[in-house]
C-alpha cells in the first residue's frame, strides 16, 4: 500500500513502532491487505451477523412460548427459521472462521502477511454486500426465502423474490470462501518459517488448511444446486421438477454433498482451537499430536461419503440406507480419537481455568453430547423416527453452539491479549462462560425431549404436550441471548484498556510463534522469517 | 407391551420439574403417550426403533459417564492450585490403537440390530391393503387402491378451529392433531402406504408407528405399518412444506375388522349418494354457495379469504385477469402454473363451482363456468 497518510495526531504515538506505516480512516480498512486488519473486520462482521441471526432466533422461540400463535403468521415464522439458518452458517460461524485464520495463520507459521493480499481485501469486502442482499430480502414482497436454510425444490420455486437475492448472497458469500480457502492454503504450504515442516505446525493451522480444501470441494457444488434452483424458477428448466422429467431429490442429494462437509468446515478448525488451547492450560504437550492430525483428515475424507444420512425418509434402496449409516457411524471414531487425547492431554497436567480454558472444557463436554445425538441419529431406523424433529435441532445446536460458537469464544478470549494488546475482564469473561453454558443446556436440551416425543422442526405452532419443553426452551433461549451482550462488553473494555497484556500472557511453554511477538502484535510480524528448530 | 426403564427414570427425574408448568390437564379422550421419549409403540417397526434407541442411550450413557468421569477427576486432582505438577507425556501408540479398535468395535455391535430394522422397515410386500397417500398444500388425500375399500377417496384437513390457533377460544386436547376425516384402517393387517404429493415435498409420519415417508411429487415411494391396538393415533407433516406446514395434521383410525368392514360400506353408500352428474345444468346461485365452500376448503390457505392473494407469493383473484378470462381459468386450474398446482383431482362440479364463484365474489363479476366445461376442457 503506498498511500500513506501522515497522521501525527493519532492518539497511538508511541503504542507501536510501525503507527506511520499504514494509511488511517476509512482507507485503511476499505483498501486493507493487512491479514489483521482483515481478520478484524472479518470478526466484526461476524459478530454483526450473530446479533442480527440471534435475534431471529428470539423471534422464533417468543412465538413457541406458548402454543397458538401470537406474534407472526406462519409465513413470517418461516422466514425466521429459514434466515436464522443462512445468517449464522454462512454470516456468523463461517466468516467468524475465516477471521481467526486471517488474525492466526500468519503469527503461527511465521508469515509477514497472507499469501494473496489483494485478494484477501476482495474475499472480505464481498461479505458486507451479500449480508445486504440478504436483510433486505425481509422488505421485499413476499419478505425473504422461507423454504428452510437448506432450500428444498420444489418448495424454493414458490418463493417471491426474497429466493432470489438469498441465491445471489450465497454465491458471492461462496466466492468469497473459495478466494479464501485459496488464499489459506497457498499461505500454508509456500510460506512457513524456516524449520516448521507440515508436522510442526499448530494444530489450528493444520485443521484449517483441511478445511480449506474442504471449502473449495464443495462450495462450488452449493453454487451448482443454487442455480439450477434459479434457472426451475426463472428460465423454464426442470432440474427439480418432475413434470419437466427432473427429481426434487436430486437437489437434496446435490445440497447434501455440500452440506454435510460444511458442517465439518464449521467444526473442524474448533477441534484447531480448542488443541491449541488444552495443552497451555494443562501445561503439558498436546496429547498425539500425529493421531490428531490423521483424525481430522480421516474425518473430512469420510464427510463425502455420507451426504444421504440427511435423507433417510426420502426413500432409498435398503442397500444406499445401510451404507450411509455404517459410513456414518464410522466417524464416530476419528471423533473420539479427538475427545480422548483432548482428555488425555489434561490427565495429570496442572491446569488453570481461565476463560479460555472453561470455555475449551466446556465444548468438550458438551460437543459431546451433540456428538452421541449424532451416533444415534446415524442409526438409519431411529433416524427414520427422529428426521425433522426438535432432537435434530437439539442435536445440531449441540454442536454448532456449543461446538463451533464455545470454541470461538475460546479463541477469542486466548487470542484477545495479543490482538489488543490489554487482559481482558476475566470475572466478566467467567459471568460469560457460566452463563452461557447454563442458558444454552436450559435452551437446547429439552429440545431432545420434544424430538422424541414426536414435535416436528419448523413449526409456527404445537399440540399441547409439548408445550412445558417448549416454553422452558424459550425461557433459556432469551437468558443464553441476553448472555452475548457481556461477550460484547468484554471485547470493547479490551480493546478500550485494561492491564497490560505480556507477549506471552498465558506463559504458553510451547505455545507458538504467535507468542514471540510483541502485543498488540504490531501491524507488520515476521518481516524476517523466524527459525523454528 | 415392554415399557421402557428410561423413560421411567427420565419422568421420575424431571416430572416434578414439568408439573410446575404444566397446562390444563388433558382429559381422558386423548392422552399423548409421552413427554419425554419416543411415544408409545403399536407396531413391531415402532418397538424395535424403541429397543433400538434405549440400547443406544444406555451405550453412549456408559461411555459418556466413563469418558467424563476421568476428565473431571483430572480436572479435580490436576490443578495447579493443589500443587499439581504436569507430567510431560504426550504419545502412546498403544492407547491410541486401543482407543481406536474398542469404538469400532461398540459401532458394529450397534449396527447389527439396526441392520435387521432397516431391511425389515423396506419389506412392503405381501400387505392386505395398500392406500395412497397424496400430500397438498396444506392437506392428506387418501385413495384406497387395493385390498377391501378399494375406490375409497377423501380428502383430510386441520378439523382446529381458527379460534384456538388464534388465542380466542380455549385450546381442546386435540389441538393441532384433530383432522375432518381420519384414515382408517383394520387392526392386525398389513397396510402399504404408497406416498406422493401434488406441489411440494412433504413427509406423512405417524410416531407410533415408526412410520415416516416423503411424499414427493411427481414420485412414488412406499412404507408399511401393522398396528396392534385399535384406536387414534396422530402424526403431522415433518417436511417443510411452506405456510401452513404445522397445520397439517395427520390421524389414523384403526379398527377391529368388522368396524372396518362396516366403515367400507358406510362410505361408498355415502360416496354413491354424494355423487354429483357433470352433465346437469346448475344455476349460478347455486354454484357459487358450493364454490365457496370449495374455496375455503382449497383455495383460501393462498389466495386468502379476502381473495387479495400474499403479495409477491400468491396472485390476487381479485380483479383477476386470469379470474376473468374463461379459458385461461379452466386451463390454470386443471393444469396448476408454478406455484399453483393443478386441481384436476376436485370433480368436474367442484372446479365450475369455484371458478364461479371466484368470477362472483371479490367484487369480480364476470358469469358462470357449467361443469361440462370443464368436462369437456379435461379432453
Amino acid at each position: 500500500m503506498s498511500a500513506v497518510i501522515p497522521n501525527p495526531a493519532a492518539g497511538h504515538a508511541g503504542h507501536h513502532d510501525h503507527a506511520h506505516d499504514h494509511p488511517h480512516g476509512w482507507r485503511r480498512w476499505l483498501f486493507a491487505t493487512n491479514h489483521k486488519d482483515i481478520g478484524t473486520m472479518y470478526l466484526w462482521f461476524s459478530m454483526t451477523m450473530f446479533f442480527i441471526g440471534g435475534i431471529l432466533a428470539l423471534g422464533i422461540r417468543a412465538e413457541l412460548f406458548q402454543p397458538g400463535l401470537q406474534f407472526w403468521k406462519p409465513e413470517f415464522f418461516n422466514q425466521l427459521t429459514t434466515m436464522h439458518g443462512v445468517i449464522m452458517v454462512f454470516g456468523a460461524i463461517m466468516p467468524a472462521f475465516v477471521g481467526f485464520a486471517n488474525w492466526m495463520i500468519p503469527l503461527q507459521i511465521g508469515a509477514p502477511d497472507m499469501a494473496f493480499a489483494r485478494m484477501n481485501n476482495f474475499s472480505f469486502w464481498l461479505l458486507p454486500p451479500a449480508a445486504l442482499l440478504i436483510v433486505v430480502s425481509f422488505f421485499v414482497p413476499g419478505g425473504a426465502t422461507a423454504a428452510g436454510w437448506t432450500l428444498y425444490a420444489p418448495l424454493t420455486v414458490q418463493m417471491g423474490p426474497g429466493m432470489d437475492l438469498a441465491i445471489f448472497a450465497l454465491h458471492i458469500m461462496g466466492a468469497s470462501s473459495i478466494m479464501g480457502s485459496i488464499n489459506i492454503i497457498t499461505t500454508v504450504l509456500n510460506m512457513r518459517a524456516p524449520g516448521m515442516t507440515l508436522m510442526k505446525m499448530p494444530m489450528f493451522v493444520w485443521t484449517w488448511l483441511i478445511t480449506a480444501y474442504l471449502l473449495i470441494a464443495v462450495m462450488p457444488v452449493l453454487a451448482g444446486a443454487i442455480t439450477m434452483t434459479l434457472t426451475d424458477r426463472h428460465f423454464g428448466t426442470s432440474f427439480f421438477n418432475a413434470a419437466g422429467g427432473g427429481d426434487p431429490v436430486m437437489y437434496q442429494h446435490v445440497f447434501w454433498f455440500f452440506g454435510h462437509p460444511e458442517v465439518y468446515i464449521m467444526i473442524l478448525p474448533a477441534f484447531g482451537i480448542v488443541s491449541q488451547i488444552i495443552p497451555v492450560f494443562a501445561r503439558k504437550p498436546l496429547f498425539g499430536y500425529a493421531s490428531m492430525v490423521y483424525a481430522t483428515a480421516s474425518i473430512a475424507i469420510l464427510s463425502f461419503i455420507v451426504w444421504a444420512h440427511h435423507m433417510f425418509t426420502t426413500g432409498m434402496p435398503v442397500t444406499g440406507q445401510l451404507f450411509f449409516m455404517y459410513a456414518t457411524m464410522l466417524i464416530a471414531i476419528p471423533t473420539g480419537v479427538k475427545v480422548f487425547n483432548w482428555i488425555a492431554t489434561m490427565f495429570r497436567g496442572s491446569m488453570t481455568f481461565e476463560t479460555p480454558m472453561l470455555f475449551a472444557v466446556g465444548f468438550i463436554f458438551v460437543f459431546t453430547i451433540g456428538g452421541f445425538t449424532g451416533l444415534i441419529l446415524a442409526m438409519a431406523p431411529i433416524d427414520i423416527q427422529l428426521q425433522d424433529t426438535y432432537y435434530v435441532v437439539a442435536h445440531f445446536h449441540y454442536v454448532l453452539v456449543a461446538g463451533s460458537l464455545f470454541a470461538l469464544f475460546a479463541g477469542t478470549y486466548y487470542w484477545l491479549p495479543k490482538w489488543t494488546g490489554h487482559m481482558y475482564d476475566e470475572t466478566l469473561g467467567k459471568l460469560h462462560f457460566w452463563a452461557s453454558v447454563i442458558f444454552f443446556n436450559i435452551a437446547f436440551f429439552p429440545q431432545h425431549f420434544l424430538g422424541l416425543a414426536g414435535m416436528p422442526r419448523r413449526y409456527a405452532d404445537y399440540a399441547m404436550q409439548f408445550a412445558d419443553w417448549n416454553m422452558v426452551s424459550t425461557i433459556g433461549a432469551f437468558g443464553f441471548g441476553l448472555s452475548q451482550l457481556l461477550f460484547v462488553i468484554v471485547v470493547i473494555k479490551a480493546i478500550k484498556g485494561g492491564p497490560k497484556a505480556a507477549d506471552n500472557p498465558w506463559e504458553a511453554a510451547d505455545g507458538g510463534l504467535e507468542w514471540t511477538v510483541p502485543s498488540p502484535a504490531p501491524f507488520h510480524t515476521f518481516e524476517t522469517p523466524p527459525t523454528v528448530k | 407391551m415392554k415399557t421402557s426403564m428410561l423413560n421411567k427414570f427420565a419422568f421420575a427425574a424431571l416430572a416434578s420439574a414439568a408439573s410446575g408448568l404444566a397446562h390444563a390437564a388433558t382429559p381422558a379422550a386423548y392422552t399423548p403417550t409421552s413427554r419425554f421419549n419416543l411415544q408409545t409403540p403399536v407396531t413391531e417397526i415402532a418397538r424395535q426403533i424403541y429397543n433400538l434407541h434405549d440400547m443406544m442411550m444406555i451405550i453412549c450413557a456408559l461411555i459418556f459417564v466413563a469418558v467424563f468421569s476421568v476428565m473431571f477427576y483430572s480436572i479435580w486432582k490436576h490443578r495447579k492450585s493443589k500443587g499439581a505438577v504436569a507430567a510431560n507425556f504426550h504419545e502412546s501408540t498403544t492407547v491410541e490403537i486401543v482407543w481406536t479398535v474398542i469404538p469400532f468395535i461398540i459401532v458394529i455391535i450397534m449396527a447389527l440390530p439396526a441392520t435387521r430394522t432397516v431391511v425389515a422397515m423396506k419389506d412392503t410386500s405381501n400387505s392386505d391393503l395398500t392406500v395412497k397417500v397424496t400430500g397438498y398444500q396444506w392437506k392428506w388425500g387418501y385413495d384406497y387402491i387395493r385390498g377391501e375399500g378399494e375406490g375409497i377417496s377423501f380428502l383430510s384437513q386441520l378439523a382446529t378451529p381458527r379460534g384456538q390457533i388464534e388465542g380466542a377460544d380455549a385450546k381442546g386436547p386435540t389441538y393441532l392433531l384433530e383432522v375432518t376425516e381420519p384414515l382408517v384402517v383394520p387392526v392386525d393387517k398389513k397396510i402399504r402406504i404408497i406416498t406422493t404429493a401434488n406441489d411440494v415435498i412433504h413427509a406423512w409420519w405417524i410416531p407410533a408407528f415408526g412410520v415416516k415417508q416423503d411424499a414427493i411429487p411427481g414420485f412414488a415411494r412406499d412404507t408399511w405399518f401393522r398396528a396392534e391396538k385399535t384406536g387414534t393415533y396422530y402424526g403431522q407433516c415433518a417436511e417443510l412444506c411452506g405456510k401452513d406446514h404445522a397445520f397439517m395434521p395427520i390421524a389414523v383410525k384403526v379398527v377391529t375388522a368388522q368396524e372396518y368392514t362396516a366403515w367400507v360400506d358406510g362410505r361408498k353408500k355415502q360416496m354413491a349418494a354424494l355423487g354429483d352428474d357433470p352433465n346437469k345444468q346448475w344455476t349460478t346461485a347455486e354454484l357459487i354457495a358450493r364454490g365457496e365452500k370449495v374455496y375455503q376448503a382449497n383455495c383460501q390457505a393462498c389466495h386468502q379469504a379476502n381473495g387479495l392473494g400474499v403479495a409477491g407469493a400468491f396472485p390476487a383473484l381479485a380483479g383477476s385477469k386470469v379470474v376473468e378470462t374463461k379459458p385461461d381459468q379452466i386451463a390454470i386450474l386443471l393444469k396448476g402454473k408454478n406455484a399453483m398446482p393443478s386441481w384436476k383431482a376436485l370433480s368436474d362440479v367442484e372446479l365450475a363451482a369455484v371458478a364461479t364463484y371466484t368470477k362472483n365474489a371479490f367484487g369480480n363479476k364476470s358469469g358462470e363456468v357449467q361443469p361440462a366445461e370443464f368436462k369437456a376442457a379435461r379432453k
